[in-house]
């Protein structure tokens, strides 16, 4: 009778397990599936002049020369902007602000909630502040700036996190050597927590590098034909680019759009292979 | 010298407090700029029309502001969704934490970090170019752009999030909690479903609350694959239009700032901006009122 | 007098820490500081060199003087104290760079750039705490893979370097195997003709063996002090003569 119970118990647990499993087999499924949608589609489209054109009517003409470019411009001043910003925000609430003070906890509720508001209301804040406002007009920078803001938030918890797990040991050491506060900064505690503050920056950059919907917001052109040349030239990404060619009828455009978006994802792929390195390095030496 | 590094120390630490201040400076701009344009929208439409109208029709004539349909459409997304983001979610978190070996592990984690990392304009390509067809080959009545299809394609995208947060919880469950019950016999479900749910149920309620209010704000795949058809509709083969598909819809062509058109955007995108602020808070809330301790 | 204390309280937050601490410590001897755990010890080193700043909700009162200086005013410079008064840690607490490196760390940071000047310092610094006739061929090795008595040792060359004329210690041993131990209390004997330390141990041998002066500590006041010899063979207050003979937790 004990063990008739037993045994359903065990099965039921093996039939959880396996409920368990096929979920886990269904995520890993439907990454397979879209890589192979998307290289089944794309891949023979793939080409050097597909890189180096501009985009154009035909599709098999068509390229990506200004969105790629468009890209790497509005990235790089992206991470100009937001990294400092959030590594320097992060430094401030933990090695300088007063944890209790009501001024600290405002600071990290706010910054909590900013990581929870979907990206298009900031597209609608960058359009209205950068676009109109500061009258940078639909331009790289006003991309870039409005990109910043949305990766702010992930950038400073991910470093408050690093700089967390500098042991307060090393901290005093340096303090107890005279050494100010800024030079321990410098000196002791961001040479041991910079893998982890890379490693989260830059998992947030290529987040932002994936973006459409702020820099639509912002107007950022469907069809741009040249290359761009400063920071207040108008701009188009490659996601925009990819999203312009999926929502056209046409499959010649569809097909164009995969091949975009293996562009995309090997950029966005060897970025964050270049995170999971930096943080197995960092979890090793950690153990 | 001495003076020299009490006034650089003074600059730096008064610089840093102005970092700090951009995401104060950050909240308040979305708030001013928000509720500036959505004021404006106000004084030319009545607030009860744009809140129960039922239909949704900004650039034709006659013009109609009833938001209901947009509304309408994204809680669809965020239902169907959740169908899949949620239970699959806890069942990754509970595989993960409790059933799978240290190497499991570390294969999987990546695998889910990987499908969290692809942009959503990708999963926008997935659903129209794989999810659609299949959906049209069983159910032909299906339309081209339809809400399951993005559904399912939102609800992929957010199932890593949902699962990597009640992970978090569950991991920090102590082993001694686990080993009291398996000393008397029990199976590793009996556990995961008797004491590590019940234990971590304010972070799984957490973490589904996120994830509607992810898939609610979620725009590129809903954009692509869901359609721009605002009518009122409960069925999921059927298009429609989202709040934030309506906001990128208009956003493709010129609109300029002082029409009806650009404060309608505005007036949508508050209303948008609310329902996730507010879920975000109870997210927060349900966390910080059940802070489960050991 | 190097040090005088006089009339100290220290809080952290509501709870009493240091209660009216007189105390006087004298040049080139090493004062060694004793008392059960939570006494208070480990505040006083910490009142010593103002390390409690860091420490939030902190609060002092009285007076200490170093060289007839009260360094609790605020015109006292921190990093000025710092530099005279150096603190070894419980645990060796090396930082993550070469050896070379952690010990031009301090001097570096207050200025000195000159490459000769730094090469050696780190020699005189690592000879003084007997040190650098192990690493002087893997100075440029991580401080990481020297052992703990070695990583120790390093952490005291390492305070050498900035040229302190006192030296904190809490209990710079209690993590250390018995060799180690020996070569560290060794150390000591000939630190204290240059410096003053104050050495804070939970071993009745330690202090009997390597202090000249002797504090006794409970509950955040001192019961004692005078000679080593004096408290370990003649104590006045019953409570010394209680913890010396092991009565005490
Ligand atoms: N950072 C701190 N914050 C608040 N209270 C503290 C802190 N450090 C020490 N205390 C309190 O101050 C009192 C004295 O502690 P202290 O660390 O000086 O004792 P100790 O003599 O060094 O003990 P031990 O021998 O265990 O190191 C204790 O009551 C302790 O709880
Ligand atoms: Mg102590």
């Amino acid at each position: 009778m004990n063990k008739k119970l037993i045994r359903r118990r065990r099965l039921k647990n093996a039939l959880f397990q396996g409920v368990l499993i096929s979920i886990i087999v269904f995520s890993i499924i439907m990454l397979l599936l879209l890589l192979y949608q998307v290289f089944k589609v794309g891949f023979s489209h793939l080409s050097l002049s597909f890189i180096t054109s501009m985009p154009s009517r035909f599709a098999d003409r068509a390229g990506i020369a200004s969105a790629l470019a468009g890209s790497i411009w509005t990235i790089s001043l992206t991470i100009l902007f937001a990294i400092p910003l959030g590594v320097g925000t992060a430094l401030y609430l933990e090695e300088y602000a007063n944890k209790q003070s009501w001024w600290t906890k405002i600071l990290e509720l706010n910054i909590s909630n900013l990581a929870g508001v979907p990206a298009i209301v900031y597209g609608m804040l960058g359009l209205a502040v950068f676009v109109r406002f500061l009258n940078f007009q639909r331009s790289i920078l006003s991309g870039a700036l409005t990109l910043a803001l949305l990766i702010l938030p992930v950038i400073i918890v991910s470093s408050q996190e690093a700089l967390k797990s500098v042991p307060s040991t090393l901290k005093e050491g340096s303090y107890a050597l005279g050494v100010s506060k800024w030079q321990t900064i410098t000196g002791v505690i961001l040479p041991f927590s910079i893998p982890g503050i890379l490693t989260g920056s830059i998992l947030a950059v290529s987040r932002a590098m994936g973006e459409a919907a702020p820099l639509i917001m912002i107007g950022a052109a469907g069809y741009i034909g040249f290359m761009p040349k400063s920071p207040l030239d108008s701009f188009t990404v490659l996601p925009i680019q990819i999203f312009n060619w999926t929502s056209r009828p046409q499959a010649e455009f569809q097909d164009i759009a995969a091949a975009g978006i293996i562009v995309l994802l090997v950029l966005l792929l060897s970025m964050n292979a270049i995170a999971i390195v930096l943080r197995n390095k960092y979890q090793n030496r950690m153990d | 010298m001495k003076k020299k590094i009490k006034k650089r120390e003074f600059i730096i630490e008064k610089s840093l407090i102005l970092f700090a201040g951009i995401s104060i400076i950050t909240t308040l701009a979305i708030i001013v700029t928000l509720f500036g344009e959505t004021f404006q929208f106000f004084k030319e439409i009545p607030i009860m029309d744009f809140l129960t109208g039922k239909t949704w029709a900004p650039t034709l004539v006659p013009k109609s502001f009833g938001v209901l349909p947009l509304l309408v459409g994204t809680l669809m997304i965020a239902l169907f969704s959740s169908i899949i983001s949620l239970p699959l979610g806890l069942g990754s978190a509970i595989y993960l934490s409790e059933y799978a070996k240290k190497r499991t592990r570390k294969i999987i984690k990546p695998i889910l970090e990987l499908l969290a990392g692809i942009p959503s304009i990708v999963y926008g390509f997935f659903a129209l170019t794989f999810i659609t067809p299949l959906i049209r080959q069983i159910l032909p009545q299906t339309q081209i752009f339809n809400v399951a299809s993005a559904s399912i394609a939102v609800g992929i995208m957010t199932l890593p999030m949902v699962a990597s947060l009640i992970e978090d919880a569950m991991m920090a469950v102590p082993n001694s909690v686990r080993n009291g019950a398996y000393a008397l016999g029990s199976t590793k479900m009996e556990v995961a479903l008797k004491i590590i749910i019940p234990s971590t149920s304010s972070s799984i309620a957490s973490a589904f609350v996120l994830a509607i209010s992810r898939a609610i704000g979620e725009t590129m795949i809903v954009a692509i694959a869901a359609g721009q058809s605002p009518v009122l509709t409960f069925n999921p083969l059927e298009s429609i239009q989202t709040m934030t598909g309506f906001m990128v819809n208009m956003s493709l062509g010129e609109i300029s700032q002082g029409t009806l058109e650009y404060k309608t955007v505005f007036a949508v995108g508050t209303m948008l901006f609310f329902m996730t602020l507010i879920m975000n808070l109870v997210a927060k809330g349900i966390l910080y009122r059940n802070r489960e301790r050991y | 007098m190097k040090i005088i204390y006089n009339n100290v309280d220290f809080y952290y937050g509501n709870n009493h820490a240091l209660k009216s601490v007189n105390l006087n410590i004298e040049e080139n001897k090493i004062t060694a500081l004793i008392g059960p755990s939570g006494c208070g010890k480990s505040t006083f080193i910490r009142t010593l060199n103002r390390m409690y700043e860091h420490i939030p909700k902190t609060k002092i009162t009285g007076e200490i003087l170093l060289d007839n200086e009260n360094i609790l005013t605020d015109a006292y410079d921190l990093a000025e104290l710092r530099k005279k008064v150096g603190m070894v840690f419980q645990k060796p607490n090396p930082f993550p760079k070469s050896i070379y490196d952690n010990v031009i760390y301090g001097p570096k940071k207050h200025g000195l750039k000159n490459k000769d000047a730094l090469d050696s310092l780190v020699e005189k610094s690592l000879r003084k705490s007997a040190l650098w006739n192990e690493v002087k061929d893997k100075l440029n090795k991580s401080a990481l893979e020297l052992s703990g008595g070695q990583q120790q040792r390093l952490c005291i060359a390492r305070c050498l370097a900035v040229e302190p004329e006192v030296l904190l210690m809490d209990e710079p041993t209690s993590a250390l195997d018995p060799q180690s131990t020996l070569k560290i209390e060794e150390l000591f004997q000939t630190l204290k003709e240059s410096y003053s330390l104050v050495i804070v141990t939970h071993s009745m041998q330690q202090a009997a063996r390597v202090s000249d002066q002797t504090a006794f500590f409970l509950n955040g006041e001192i019961i004692e002090t005078g000679t080593t010899d004096d408290i370990f063979t003649n104590p006045k207050d019953q409570r010394t003569n209680d913890y010396i003979t092991g009565r005490f937790s």
